[in-house]
């Protein structure tokens, strides 16, 4: 009788008493991105709290992880942030090697940034135009995908595989890319800052888009830090704040490329993060490419050694190497026993991988710290005293992808 | 680097004596482990001493070591983007141990400590919300403990005569396969044969 069906409560003004409403957001929807089940309890249309259900794609990666071997959970990361897989590869490659001590050798490394810069493109591109739709565009997610189709194909000529890559490798990246594959990334790359013209086209100044965007969502620096964002989320408050620059890894030290910060921290702002950070991705893919060619970019993709498959022909020749690859390929090779915490810039944040290794061929214990984890939690902070329809653009600027929350 | 690490582990012994248990740099990160009742002043600490200004909670986990009397390591990462640097601080905890939370702190701690609650089921005094996270409603026993079985103890499946999905225990077709791939030189755990004729010398 709470929802005003008895009648007015108040005689005097005629107001009536309604009761809260609680409705189930997903875990089918389009604008969840994935499975994410929201308890929300609405005033009217206004957000009084947000309560997400996660977990209901939790696959027990971490505990997988401990009965496999450091090369057989390789692929395990690519399938937490599916939409940039190999990003997440890099994290775990660097976290081995830095318990080894392996030294990844110039040309491999430079494989690293550009599959890396094109794996944030791809991030990028499904987020902004999907968050478009989730605020009322179409167009945008047709054209950004024919885009990240195309960039699909690039992961598959280097690695064989459209997503699940598999192709950083403790030690470096698996194998040479062809030849030709450099220049149709080139070409590509040229191509690209039209396209993104073209989204920018669309949705920058859209009335739309920008009323739907605009002062939603603001996170300042201070809230940043409290629910410990990182990423974009940072960015877009204004912090520039980025692991490439601040802590550099593999050779993006000598990489030339700008961080763009927001200044009011809304949505809006993420946006045009995103949007700037594509354009100075293919900035950097330019760059990979001139250094790849140069004479000191030639040579091995793989530090050759206990962690790494010895050549196709050596093993025709040598009995060594013959053991070699077998004993990689069943018992796998022993890291160090230590604890190591390794990061890497993901597109959608700090991805980092927490290895307690035992010395044995098997992780005694991997965390995966993924970035969408602590920006999902925030929604109730965040979506409280915001329209219902303003969630679906909240989650689309927090970036989350279910593989990486539930993991 | 190391310096700065080292600069850094110094200034936080000599500030908080009480509290900290030992520290460590080992792969160019810093270790500090701390006692369990001095763990929220810590953490206040490095978020608030000007030196530090730990001002971002990075991760919180766990680490289960069922042969040890204080079977859990709870692990906390920070990260200070104003100094950009990395700590991470540890509590050792029986299995019947609480950890105080270091919600009224980080906010960001909420959520990770649901999660080391569900995985290893550590308990935080404080948290304003104890419940499950990942795993399926009603699910029981921590999964990451190192006790509990990689297949787990129930699987689900929709049954055609009730109209809906029912949990039974696992069946396995075929044992999960654990590979030992110690050589038995180095990792047999019975005797090689022939061996038994060495003792007989």
């Amino acid at each position: 009788m709470m929802d005003g069906s008895r009648g007015y409560d108040d005689a005097q003004t005629g107001e009536q008493r309604i009761r809260n409403f609680n409705i189930n957001f997903g875990p089918q929807h389009p604008a969840a991105h994935g499975v994410l089940r929201l308890v929300l309890e609405l005033d009217g249309e206004v957000v009084e709290r947000c309560d997400p259900h996660i977990g209901l794609l939790h696959r027990g990666t971490e505990k997988l992880m401990e009965s496999r071997t450091y090369l057989q959970n390789l692929p395990y990361l690519d399938r937490l942030d599916y939409v940039a897989p190999m990003n997440q590869e890099h994290a775990w490659c660097l976290a081995i090697e830095k318990l080894t001590g392996v030294e990844v050798p110039r040309r491999g490394s430079l494989i690293r940034v550009l599959y890396s810069e094109i794996g944030r493109i791809l991030n990028h591109l499904l987020n902004v135009t999907t968050q478009a739709m989730d605020v009322g565009a179409l167009t945008p997610p047709l054209w950004g995908f024919e885009e990240r189709e195309k960039l699909m194909v690039f992961y598959e000529r280097a690695c064989g595989a459209r997503l699940h890559a598999a192709y950083f490798r403790p030690g470096g990246v698996h194998q040479d890319l062809p030849d030709d594959l450099l220049n149709d990334i080139e070409e590509w790359a040229h191509a690209f800052p039209k396209v993104i013209d073209d989204l920018d086209g669309l949705l920058t100044e859209n009335r739309i888009f920008k009323q739907r965007n605009a002062d939603i969502g603001i996170v300042t620096e201070e809230d940043a830090l409290k629910w410990g964002y990182s990423g974009v989320m940072v960015r877009g408050s204004g912090m520039a704040w980025d692991l490439r620059r601040a802590q550099p890894y593999e050779c993006y030290d000598e990489f030339d490329f700008k961080i763009p910060v927001g200044k009011n921290g809304d949505c809006y702002d993420r946006y045009l993060c995103r949007m700037e950070e594509m354009r100075q991705s293919t900035s950097m893919i330019h760059q990979a490419i001139a250094k790849l060619r140069a004479p000191e970019g030639k040579g091995d993709v793989l530090a050759r050694g206990k962690l790494s498959p010895p050549k196709r022909g050596e093993m025709k020749r040598s009995m060594e190497a013959l053991i070699h690859h077998f004993k990689l390929y069943t018992e796998g090779f022993h890291v160090p026993a230590g604890e190591v915490y390794a990061a890497v810039e993901a597109p959608k944040g700090e991805f980092g991988v927490y290895l307690v290794a035992d010395g044995t061929n098997k992780p005694y214990r991997a965390k995966l710290r993924a970035p969408g984890y602590l920006h999902l939690q925030s929604i109730d902070w965040m979506a409280s005293g915001h329209l219902l329809a303003d969630v679906a653009a909240i989650i689309g600027t927090m970036d989350i992808v279910f593989g990486e929350v539930d993991r | 680097m190391t310096e700065d690490l080292q600069e850094l582990s110094l200034h936080i012994e000599l500030k908080r004596p009480d509290e900290v248990v030992a520290t460590e740099i080992a792969y160019g990160e810093l270790n500090v482990t701390v006692t369990v009742a001095g763990l929220v002043n810590f953490v206040e600490f490095l978020r608030a001493d000007r030196n530090c200004r730990f001002s971002t909670l990075v991760d919180i986990t766990a680490v289960d070591y069922p042969e040890r009397a204080q079977r859990f390591d709870v692990v906390y990462h920070f990260l200070s983007m104003y100094q950009n640097a990395r700590i991470r601080v540890r509590v050792q905890v029986r299995e019947d141990e609480m950890v105080p939370s270091i919600i009224g702190i980080h906010p960001s701690a909420n959520w990770f400590e649901r999660e080391v609650y569900d995985m290893f089921g550590v308990i935080f005094t404080g948290h304003p919300d104890m419940r499950r996270i990942l795993t399926d409603y009603g699910f029981r026993g921590h999964p990451l403990r190192k006790d509990f079985p990689t297949t787990g103890y129930t699987e689900v499946r929709y049954d055609e005569a009730l109209k809906r999905v029912v949990y039974e225990p696992v069946k396995l077709t075929q044992d999960y396969r654990q590979f030992d791939f110690m050589s038995p030189w180095e990792g047999a755990e019975y005797i090689l044969p022939g061996d038994e004729k060495q003792g007989a010398k």
